[in-house]
């Protein structure tokens, strides 16, 4: 199981503004670990989905060049105070990390 | 065999009755556009056609990045019935960053951050309507950030 996700999410009007950081290495697998010199193996987050009140609104693919503990920004709308927000995670290692909040 | 029946009946049933209805399906990964070697090959591979450079495209990058691992990029438009949204770093080794599938309640506005190995062209393709829309910005890197 990977890290939890942090979830900040403000309702402005009908629109949920989340912000959501998501610790992983995001390793590239072109990087050389700089004591054995040897390649440090791929290891990064291939796929994000975004669930409101159970509903996909959103399906991220990412690639190793997405940074290092990824950060990302969205917004939802038709929201309303007490609807759920859930983000899950994937890696190409099959690690997976699922967080979800509710709106306030 | 006769529940055997009965269920495959039921879940042919919520099948066709979440495809009724116009929402994000999961789609399966992109694996060879995000293997693609080429800016070029890897928008051929992931939307299937040439972008049109618009206006109507807004990315907010830096024109300078001290920190080639760490570069904010922000993605909006004015478009409607955006589908998808893409980010393109022509000098990475695979210049496919990340593709972000929108449903109709998702805000066409999105931040993320990426990281470029030196100075590149950046692209921002956004599909809506099915048509590719894209701007581009020329960021320069202080710090490569892929770690080579």
């Amino acid at each position: 199981m990977g890290k939890p996700i942090k979830i900040r999410a403000k309702l402005k009007g009908d629109v949920a503004e989340v912000k959501a950081l998501m610790p992983h290495d995001m390793e590239s697998g072109l990087r050389r670990n700089p004591e054995t010199d040897e390649l440090v193996p791929a290891h990064y987050i291939t796929e994000v989905s975004v669930e409101h009140n159970g509903e996909a609104v959103m399906q991220a693919f990412w690639g190793p060049a997405v940074s290092k503990n990824p950060y990302v920004a969205f917004s939802i709308k038709g929201a309303a105070s007490g609807d759920v927000i859930k983000i899950r995670w994937s890696d190409n290692n099959g690690d997976t990390s699922e967080t979800e909040t509710a709106l306030k | 065999m006769k529940i055997d029946r009965r269920k495959l009946i039921k879940s042919l049933f919520a099948l066709t009755a979440t495809l009724a209805f116009p929402r994000l399906l999961f789609a399966a990964r992109p694996d060879k556009a995000f293997e693609a070697t080429s800016a070029d090959q890897a928008i051929a591979d992931l939307l299937g056609a040439t972008p049109v450079d618009s206006d109507k495209v807004k990315m907010k990058i830096p024109d300078i990045a001290e920190n080639g691992a760490v570069v904010p990029v922000t993605i909006s438009t004015e478009l409607e019935n955006v589908e998808s949204i893409s980010v393109v770093v022509d000098n990475n080794p695979t210049p496919l960053a990340a593709s972000f599938d929108m449903s109709p309640k998702t805000v066409p506005n999105i931040s993320v951050r990426i990281k470029m190995g030196q100075s590149s062209m950046v692209r921002a393709i956004v599909k809506a309507d099915g048509n590719l829309y894209s701007t581009a910005k020329e960021v320069k890197v202080t710090i490569g950030g892929c770690g080579g």
